[in-house]
């Protein structure tokens, strides 16, 4: 293993971490609720389709709902019970709307269906790890939930040279990722050995933030004792930097090379991975168990008794804080997330699902909600940018809704860090304006295809109409034209008859 | 009976291939700045516009007939898309034709209809199924929003209702945006 050069990414911040407060106890695991409410869309793509009925008895890790489509990924009953309803429920979104969900009532038994272990994940072929992961319902930790499947291929055109594995944890507060590599740094390596199997990657990178000892000597340890893995793999310790952990910095950090704008890591050789998703890849191949709780950091200054908790998707988040001991009011605001990159959530009744990496309930530093001021252009939102954005610019053409300006200023490659929002002397929320602008344009997008339907179907009515008319006057003429025929044919039978008789007069005569 | 229906059958067939024929012979090569300028309407085909339709007033527009600022369900966007277009000055929405609303959808109350098919004759996009004398409903997805339906309705069972989006259609609140007005006046300053 040689040392290579790290790159580096432009912008970023040095922030405080704030990461002591939840890394004094180990993992707990917490304690089965008796209600689990579990969305049908946990992850980016379809949702899934319900596969049980009300009242149906389900067992720990039997599946609930099937993938519907391609981007998707099936879900699983996390702890035996009873279905007690698929209905609407609030769930953790900033918009505050509800979707579909399954209530599952628990036991409290917790039992397992049967799993399918296969300890030797070599006997599977590429395909069949990824249709496994996929019904695992596994989709990536570190906060998107794209499923994880698909970023397992290796494609045809493309081909793997690297896995990275993010362990950056860049943001302040969460210690998930952390906490999972000190603690399960064996089963993170098991689930790396797999996706190196199935993307036929030529090496692994291992990157973490030199704040986290304590995971680089457990990781390096587990490492050690695979031999055959430690001859393709590093792990590389980068320096602290907000936001190292986003995937295009990091390539940044490790490669010094460049994901193209709208352009994805595969385009270069890289697939990136989160390593509690490596970890769930490794339990899903190696003991059959699906994806059925994650590892939730819940902290913040509110917090007595900040930690990380093993926690069963469909969890109440108010159960959580509860069980941590919180100065927070019912109903109170929480934070979903970090403070730089999370939202706020209110609702005592959300649950937790495979995207909730952190409960935030209050922060150090309380920005001070003050009305904004004008621009000054002064550009430290572009210095710290670390996209290499102008925010500034994205911020004028959001605000006056020329998306199509926010397109040409490459709007969709912001990460929405929040670093500009940080550092502008003025106060403008920043990323508020760009999230509105990106989902302002998404919407545009999906009312123009509407239009195009609704045109076309004008477009028939329109052409089936006139075919009616024409069809209707054809029909018109073809009686004129018929009656006026068999007038003409009663005429002349009239004339043929009078003529018949009067020649059989002129014969009487002629008699 | 049958002679009747085989005549029937022959004369579709004939005017089928008949107005294929003319339709791919006569083609009126498309004004492209009409193609353009419609594809930008929202196609509710709603008439609001005093046009009978989103295309009658594309056509109005290339012709300079027309100001671009009279589609209520378009909106901003819309007149902000057609300026760009057409390289001249945005201006606030016509208050003549009506204000932006935000978008909705028409809901038969399915208790009270009485099938009389009046509704499906006057949606301009097809959106409303059901047969003479049975119930009808109208299909969500298809749907412009364009209250056409509301009028016809002899027992008054259809209502418009605002869209609700799911968390995947949501849009993030606007922070604070610039007005039309504000933004002309900004640029002349
Ligand atoms: S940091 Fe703030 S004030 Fe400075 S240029 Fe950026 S948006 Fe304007
Ligand atoms: S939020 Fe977007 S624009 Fe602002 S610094 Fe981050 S990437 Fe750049
Ligand atoms: S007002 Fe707008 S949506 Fe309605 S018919 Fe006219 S152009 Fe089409
Ligand atoms: S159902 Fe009614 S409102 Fe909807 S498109 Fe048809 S006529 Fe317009």
């Amino acid at each position: 293993m040689t040392q290579q050069q790290l790159g580096s990414f432009p912008g970023g911040l040095k922030l405080p971490g704030h990461k002591k407060r939840s890394t004094q106890l180990p993992i707990r695991r917490m304690p089965i609720s008796k209600r689990l409410v579990l969305p049908l869309q946990q992850h980016i793509g379809e949702a899934a389709v319900p596969i049980v009925e009300v009242g149906e008895k389900v067992l720990k890790g039997q599946r609930i709902a099937r993938a519907e489509g391609h981007v998707s990924v099936c879900l699983h009953a996390p702890t035996s019970g009873v279905i007690k309803a698929i209905a609407d429920h609030q769930v953790p979104h900033p918009s505050g709307l509800t979707a579909p969900c399954v209530m599952i009532e628990t036991d409290g038994e917790d039992r397992w269906i049967e799993r399918n272990p296969v300890p030797d994940f070599r006997s599977l072929s590429s395909h069949e790890i990824r249709q496994r992961v996929r019904e695992a319902g596994i989709v990536g930790l570190g906060g998107a939930g794209f499923p994880s499947f698909i970023k397992l291929n290796p494609g045809v055109r493309h081909h793997v040279e690297t896995l990275l594995i993010n362990g950056a944890e860049c943001e302040p507060y969460i210690t998930c990722d952390d906490m999972i590599m000190r603690e399960r740094a064996a089963g993170i390596i098991e689930g790396i050995e797999i996706m190196m199997f199935a993307l036929r990657a030529k090496e692994c990178v291992i990157a973490i933030e030199d704040n986290k000892p304590e995971s680089i000597s457990a990781m390096r340890f587990a490492l050690t004792a695979n031999k055959a893995l430690s001859e393709t793999t590093r792990i590389v310790i980068i320096p602290t930097k907000y936001p190292t952990g986003g995937e295009k910095q990091l390539i940044q950090v490790i490669t010094g090379k460049e994901v193209p704008s709208k352009g994805l890591p595969i385009d270069i050789g890289i697939v990136c991975h989160n390593p509690g998703t490596a970890y769930a890849v490794g339990r899903a191949i190696r003991h059959g168990e699906p994806l059925l709780s994650r590892i939730v950091t819940v902290t913040g200054t509110d917090v007595t008794h900040a930690g990380n908790f093993e926690t069963l998707f469909g969890t109440p988040i108010r159960e959580l804080l509860e069980f941590c001991e919180t100065k927070r009011q019912p109903d109170e605001p929480f934070i979903m997330g970090g403070p730089m990159m999370g939202y706020n959530l209110s609702g005592d009744d959300l649950p937790i699902t495979k995207t909730s990496n952190c409960i935030l309930a209050g922060v150090d530093e309380v920005a001070i909600a003050s009305q904004p001021l004008p621009c000054i252009r002064c550009g430290e939102c572009a210095v710290a940018c670390p996209a290499s954005l102008l925010p500034q610019q994205l911020y004028w053409y959001s605000r006056s809704k020329e998306f199509d300006k926010t397109e040409e200023y490459n709007l969709f490659d912001c990460i929405e860090c929040g670093c500009c929002d940080y550092v502008c002397p003025s106060k403008i929320p920043l990323v508020s304006y760009f999230r509105f602008a990106k989902t302002e344009i998404m919407n545009q997008e999906r009312e123009r295809r509407k239009s195009d339907i609704a045109r076309e179907r004008h477009e028939n009515r329109l052409a089936r109409q006139e075919r009616e008319r024409v069809e209707k006057e054809e029909r018109q003429k073809q009686r004129k034209a018929a009656l006026a025929a068999s007038k003409a044919a009663q005429k002349k039978a009239e004339n043929t008859e009078a003529e018949s008789t009067t020649e059989a007069a002129a014969v009487k005569e002629d008699n | 009976m049958l002679t009747a229906i085989l005549a029937l059958t022959l004369l579709a067939l004939i005017f089928g291939l008949l107005l294929g024929y003319a339709s791919v012979k006569f083609k009126v090569e498309g004004d492209p700045i009409v193609e353009q300028i419609d594809k930008l309407l929202p196609q509710t085909q709603c008439g609001q516009c005093s046009y009978a339709g989103c295309r009658p007033y594309a056509e109005a527009i290339a012709a300079g007939e027309a100001d671009i600022n009279r589609c209520p369900p378009g909106g901003e966007a819309t007149i902000l898309a057609l300026a760009d277009l057409l390289d001249v000055e945005p201006k606030p929405l016509d208050e003549e034709v009506g204000t932006e609303k935000p978008k909705m959808l028409a809901v038969i109350d399915e208790d009270r209809c009485i099938g009389c098919t009046l509704c499906i004759q006057a949606c301009p996009v097809d959106a409303i199924l059901g047969a003479a004398k049975h119930m009808h409903t109208v299909i969500a997805d298809e749907c412009t929003g364009c209250e056409l339906c509301i009028a016809p309705c002899p027992v008054d069972c259809i209502d418009m209702v605002r869209t609700t989006p799911n968390p995947t259609t949501w849009r993030w609140p606007d922070p604070e945006h610039i007005t039309l007005q504000e933004k002309i006046e900004e640029e002349q300053a």
